[in-house]
């Protein structure tokens, strides 16, 4: 034929549906396992919650006994955090920023399946607990020695080897996204033109590479004094225990920030979008961003203030420091949206709901900060508030916001706004009414981690209340879950961009190829598709101003 | 059209080759940021060994039963070894940047055997030192961070193998070598968490 055609031939040979999903290293589809994963994961630990406030409901033991309550709550804490909040966010990332910076897919494609294929394998080590005479119990956190001297079983040995195998998959992650980032953007795309949900994919990415690996040694560490005698955390033979700690939460902290700022970079996608404005303070948000990511290394120790061993002053001011940045961030969100013309879609009501939920979680995180409150707060009921506003009322609710707002995208249906609505209404009262009573619970001295507590303790109304919306919160996933299958079935198609957005994934079609675009549009902001949109506004503009120059001189 | 004025005329889409466009090759910074991430994972290895020396000031080092530590005969010759093959490694990557692909052959080959004595005089060594991993929180410390030492050497090994087999199928060119440049960052890398260990292990006393 004498016609060449543009269109890259990438129709891939045939194969078995299944096999290609198995086999595949495009992004997009390994993003999309990474999300469907992560919310069987989800699923799953959601039960279990449901497990632990169904046995809280009222003194008494009802449901579980005290060894299946210990590992119902730590298989809850370890499979949020490990595997769904991080993953989930980690599988929107996959799929999102190749496409914001016009990139065909990520830099190692290949290493891209080996970390999501670790998340299964790793997930199935620690919920294989159970299968072995028990889950391991000793909470997310696994303190030693509850976590060595106290947990003789397998079940620990399985966390651990599991959670290695996740870290592993984040560190070749976080390799991967950062080495996209700095070598793939499309031409024009400067570093201060990327969106901001790829500027905190890159400081996620850094911290998970910098943060994970220390993890990983106190897991290997941890391993290695259950089972060669090792004495890492064994006092009787010279070691220490709260090194443990030490390691633990120098980790743990910047995870905090690895589920935050990916959820951050979420809504300040949605934000700009349904405001009809640029994010207010491009500039401003990426260096508190930067700022975010560098002081979460110097806060590890407020986890520990009633250990007596950690230099209190110093550790509560760089907490208390890192409200700035995250107060500077919040400014962003709020000019953002003054002024703008708002449509409440339902990625937008998500987004809305973080900002104040995550608020209520930030001040929650700056009161423990104060060292005289946090001795009285260490382990209390208000600690589980609080980190549940920062990882579910922040993270999970951008997770949401992300799910709404790129689901057309992905699938090239618009998933219903009515249920949708529904659902982000249930959750955030079902949220509120489980989560603000805790708050009460810890100040009234309410421990956490126990499966039991005393009828004349005055616990007990807070308590009920708290699992009404722990239900409530479950009966919200049903609106969500009939609306994915509906959608799928039935749903709206909507075209390649339905909202109208700012970054270059609206700028191919929805689903996008396997190669992402046929042609980039040019990139001269951080707005490409905007000023695509707009660009005879533009050239009519200029006209009439060089029209009205001509005549102020005539 | 005017809206596709030559100043912002749609590029068709790059390929990942067309994408990097300068400096470092994509392989070779991923290595970098993985090594980024083997030091973070040595500095919590560090951190243990110095937090549990700190608490243990006074008795610090082998148990009594077994005899001191010492550099002769063992250590200070397989870490002449170890150093020295970041040397003929180094002459290798120079090699192929030249585009002389039998003296690079030569220098990997060199590297490995070099490695391999050093991994057999650290397994050699692990015998004679009379204290095992579960005497102490020396014998602990010392051995996580050698062992997994050791096996970071074992893993550049099998890179070097790989690179000796690669190179004799004659897959590396002047143009071609990024492997080489990337397992050299690694046994560089792999060389100096040795100095280190081996300077606070034997002579930070």
């Amino acid at each position: 034929m004498a016609t060449t055609t543009l269109t890259p031939q990438v129709g891939s040979y045939r194969r078995s549906w299944i096999l290609e999903w198995l086999t595949t290293v495009d992004h997009k589809k390994i993003g999309i396992m990474y999300i469907v994963n992560s919310f069987l994961f989800f699923f799953l630990a959601g039960i279990l919650a449901l497990a632990v406030r169904s046995e809280l409901a009222v003194p008494g033991l009802q449901f579980l006994d005290d060894a299946t309550y210990n590992q119902a709550f730590t298989m809850h804490g370890t499979i949020m955090i490990f595997l769904f909040v991080v993953p989930v966010l980690a599988g929107f990332a996959n799929y999102i920023v190749p496409l914001q910076i016009g990139a065909p897919d990520m830099a190692f494609p290949r290493i891209n399946a080996l970390s999501f294929w670790l998340l299964p394998l790793g997930g199935g080590l620690i919920l294989s607990g159970y299968l072995f005479g028990g889950a391991a119990a000793e909470g997310w956190t696994g303190y030693t020695p509850l976590s060595s001297a106290y947990s003789p079983g397998p079940g620990t040995d399985l966390w651990l080897i599991g959670l290695l195998l996740v870290g592993t998959a984040s560190i070749l992650g976080s390799i991967n996204f950062i080495a996209t980032i700095f070598k793939m953007r499309a031409p024009g795309m400067t570093f201060f033109r990327m969106p901001i949900f790829v500027w905190t994919v890159l400081v996620t990415a850094t911290l998970i590479l910098l943060a994970t690996p220390v993890l990983a040694a106190g897991l290997i560490a941890l391993f290695i004094d259950r089972n060669y005698g090792g004495s890492f955390f064994e006092p009787a033979t010279g070691g220490n225990p709260i090194l443990w700690q030490h390691i633990f939460w120098f980790f743990g902290h910047p995870e905090v920030y690895i589920v935050i700022l990916p959820a951050m970079g979420v809504v300040s996608e949605v934000l700009p979008t349904f405001s009809r404005k640029p994010l207010f303070g491009y500039r401003a948000f990426v260096f508190a961003t930067i700022a975010i990511g560098l002081l979460s290394f110097s806060v590890w120790a407020h986890h520990m203030f009633t250990t007596g061993v950690v230099f209190l002053p110093f550790f509560s001011f760089m907490t208390a420091l890192i409200a700035v940045p995250t107060g500077v961030k919040m400014f962003n969100w709020i000019a953002t949206m003054y002024r703008g013309s708002i449509s409440f879609t339902t990625a937008m009501l998500f987004a809305v709901g973080f900002l104040a939920m995550f608020l209520i979680g930030g001040i929650s995180g700056v009161m423990m900060a104060e060292a005289p409150v946090d001795f009285h707060l260490q382990d209390t009921y208000f600690a589980v508030a609080h980190l549940h506003y920062v990882f579910f009322g922040g993270a999970v609710m951008g997770v949401f916001a992300a799910t709404y707002y790129w689901f057309p995208k992905m699938f090239g249906r618009r998933l219903n706004e009515k249920l949708g609505k529904v659902h982000f209404w249930l959750m955030l009262i079902g949220f509120n009414v489980t989560f603000f009573p805790m708050h009460i619970l810890g100040i009234q001295g309410m421990p956490r981690r126990i499966a039991d507590y005393s009828p004349t303790a005055g616990w007990t109304v807070w308590n009920f209340i708290s699992t009404i919306g722990a239900f409530t919160i479950a009966i919200s996933i049903l609106p969500f879950l009939l609306n994915v299958v509906a959608t799928f079935i039935n749903g709206e198609r909507v075209g390649d961009d339905p909202w109208e957005g700012n970054t270059l994934e609206w700028a191919t079609s929805s689903p996008p190829p396997p190669y992402n675009f046929d042609r980039l549009p040019p990139v001269r902001s951080e707005r490409p598709v905007f000023d695509l949109r707009h660009r005879h506004d533009r050239e009519r503009l200029l006209g009439e101003a060089a029209m009205a120059a001509v005549e102020e001189h005539s | 059209m005017s809206a596709e004025a030559p100043a912002v005329r749609p590029q068709v889409t790059q390929t990942t080759a067309t994408h990097q466009r300068a400096g470092m090759p994509t392989p070779l910074l991923g290595m970098l940021l993985f090594i980024a991430s083997e030091v973070m994972f040595f500095g919590g290895l560090f951190a243990a060994y110095f937090n549990s020396r700190a608490a243990n000031q006074s008795d610090w080092g082998p148990p009594p039963s077994a005899p001191p530590l010492e550099i002769l005969p063992i250590a200070l010759p397989i870490t002449i070894i170890l150093v020295s093959s970041s040397f003929t490694m180094q002459f290798a990557v120079w090699a192929i940047r030249r585009g002389d692909t039998a003296r690079m052959k030569f220098w990997i080959a060199i590297t490995l055997l070099l490695g391999l004595t050093f991994l057999s005089g650290q397994l050699l060594d692990y015998t004679k030192l009379g204290f095992g991993i579960g005497d102490g929180i020396f014998g602990t410390t010392f051995y996580t961070l050698t062992g997994f030492h050791g096996a970071h050497v074992f893993a550049g090994t099998v890179g070097l193998t790989i690179l000796l087999a690669r190179g004799l199928q004659g897959q590396f060119s002047q143009r071609n070598h990024v492997a080489v440049e990337a397992i050299s960052m690694y046994w560089h890398f792999v060389d100096v968490v040795w100095i280190a260990l081996f300077t606070t292990l034997y002579f930070l006393r």
